[in-house]
């Protein structure tokens, strides 16, 4: 779905987001909840995973200056769950995408 | 170092004020230094200024990317506690009060530092009993804390509202007598100064852009805008941009980078004698000594590097402030910013060895890490000169995360602090 917010990336702004979420559109951020960083997939069979892995699965993130995909839920709209691809430095929003499709 | 006292006020007045001299030198950095922090905070400064002062490691370097003093420590709201809930905390915290108490003569230098009081306000039953547990929890720890009626706790702060029926009634207030405030920028240029007279270079300007390792993965130094720089030991103390230095290792973080804003109103006379915190509804308020009334606000929700937020985020936290002080309805707000916290999964600080040898973090401090300065500083050091954390920062270890051995501040508050 195509929809690119006119979030703008000018230093000082202080416009909250505005979110395009797939299924509603672009709707302003306080009817969203942040979801942290999308793609973090739990193990299917978690006995058979190391600690290393499982920490790295609970608790360490990219936390990225620039490109990153996380995920947002439409909480007082849909409600359902999607990701954004978002850039950390300008907060500009590059895409959405439903969950289960692949990073645009 | 040239020392401030009376004295030598009345001796510079004599010739005008032309004999005063820079408070720290402007060096090239050198090929290499025993040791190196990235990042001129107040906690990497200090650190510096203690690995120099009490462990005699002087050929050191503090690498800023911009100018010191300009990242979280000039942008948060100086507030000083140490009533944390679990013992770990109660002593990291108040270690680092102990230090506070005695760091304006320790540095020459006026951090202004105001044992005011902190009074957390509570708004509900849960609240009541946190705060209570709190006041229990620290006084077996040595750590004053006391519990205040609504009218106690006006008469401590008499702007406040504690009417009963509003929107965020007032059910009582833990009381820090030993808390309070420091002025921010003093708390940097005063480490620097110190530490700069000790034969620290204080290098600003100067982005790190690389960790080098050698064969065995010990640090062997940095590459930066400046040029490449040696050293065997490397502290890192940058705040919001931990996860991206730490890259340059090869080392992921538990952190999430998030902006945390605040605000300043118009100055007015002194009219606010104490600082509140109100973590149920996201307001923290002082005045400073300019007058200004320093607001803080919560975070934005989401993963940022921006050093700005949104609107609304302020805006729900100046709602609260009109609710708990209707005298201040009318006062305007000045200027507002924000500043980018490394916040991680247990809202316990990370301070100690890394994987990588030669390497040391100091990070994770949240939304709180001003009050900790000088015991982190001091802590800091301690782990680069020794190779081992000091017990107070041994259990704020990055391993706890993989040991299960979380250090549940954030729980412990059920807030966002």
């Amino acid at each position: 779905m195509k929809l690119l917010p006119p979030r703008s990336p000018i230093k000082g702004s202080q416009e909250m987001l505005l979110i395009p979420c797939p299924y509603c559109g672009n709707r302003p951020e306080i009817e969203f909840a942040y979801g942290g960083e999308a793609h973090v997939v739990r193990a299917a069979a978690p006995r058979t995973v190391d600690d290393t892995a499982w920490t790295e699965f609970l608790y360490f993130r990219k936390n990225p200056r620039g490109d990153h995909a996380e995920r947002w839920r439409h909480a007082y709209g849909c409600g359902r769950f999607f990701n954004v691809k978002r850039n950390t430095y300008t907060d500009q929003i590059e895409a959405s995408y439903r969950i289960g499709e692949t990073l645009p | 170092m040239q020392r401030y006292s009376a004295l030598a006020l009345i001796k510079q007045s004599l010739n005008g004020h032309k004999g005063w001299k820079p408070q720290w030198r402007d060096p090239e950095p050198k090929q290499s230094y025993d040791a190196i922090i990235i990042g001129g905070g107040g906690h990497g400064l200090g650190a510096a200024y203690y690995l120099a002062k009490k462990h005699g490691i002087r050929n050191v370097a503090v690498l800023e990317k911009g100018w010191i003093g300009g990242g979280n420590t000039g942008r948060n709201t100086t507030i000083i506690r140490s009533n944390y809930l679990f013992d770990e905390s109660a002593a990291l915290y108040d270690h680092a009060l102990k230090m506070w108490e005695g760091l304006s003569q320790d540095l020459n230098y006026n951090v202004m530092f105001s044992q005011r009081g902190v009074l957390m306000v509570a708004h509900n039953v849960h609240d009541e009993q946190s705060f209570r547990r709190h006041v229990y929890a620290n006084r077996l720890n040595g750590v004053d804390n006391e519990w205040l009626t609504p009218e106690q706790a006006k008469a401590f702060c008499p702007p406040l509202n504690i009417a009963p029926g509003m929107r965020h009634a007032v059910t009582g207030a833990a009381l820090q007598r030993r808390a309070g405030t420091a002025r921010h920028d003093a708390v940097a240029w005063g480490y620097a100064r110190a530490a700069d007279a000790l034969g620290v270079d204080i290098i600003q300007n100067c982005e790190v852009t690389g960790i080098d390792r050698d064969a065995a993965g010990h640090v062997t130094g940095v590459r930066t805008t400046r040029g490449r720089i040696g050293a065997r030991k490397i502290g890192v103390s940058a705040a919001g941009s931990t996860s991206l230095v730490m890259e340059m290792a090869g080392l992921r973080m538990p952190l999430e980078s998030y902006p945390l804003q605040a605000l300043v109103s118009e100055p007015v006379k002194p009219i606010f004698p104490c600082v509140v915190m109100s973590n149920t509804i996201h307001a923290y308020i002082s005045q400073s000594d300019k007058g200004e009334l320093v607001i803080g606000a919560g975070t934005d929700a989401y993963v940022s590097y921006s050093q700005r937020g949104a609107l609304h985020i302020p805006m729900h936290t100046l709602e609260a402030i009109c609710e708990l002080f209707p005298i201040f309805r009318r006062m305007r707000m000045m200027r507002n910013w924000g500043g980018i916290v490394d916040v991680t999964p247990d809202r316990s600080p990370i301070l100690g060895k890394t994987p990588v040898p030669g390497l040391y973090v100091n990070c994770g401090w949240g939304t709180g890490g001003f009050k900790a300065t000088p015991g982190a500083a001091d802590l800091l050091a301690y782990t680069i000169a020794k190779d081992e954390p000091h017990p107070i920062n041994a259990p704020f270890n990055l391993e706890r995360f993989g040991a299960g051995q979380l250090i549940d501040e954030a729980a412990a508050a059920a807030v966002a602090h």
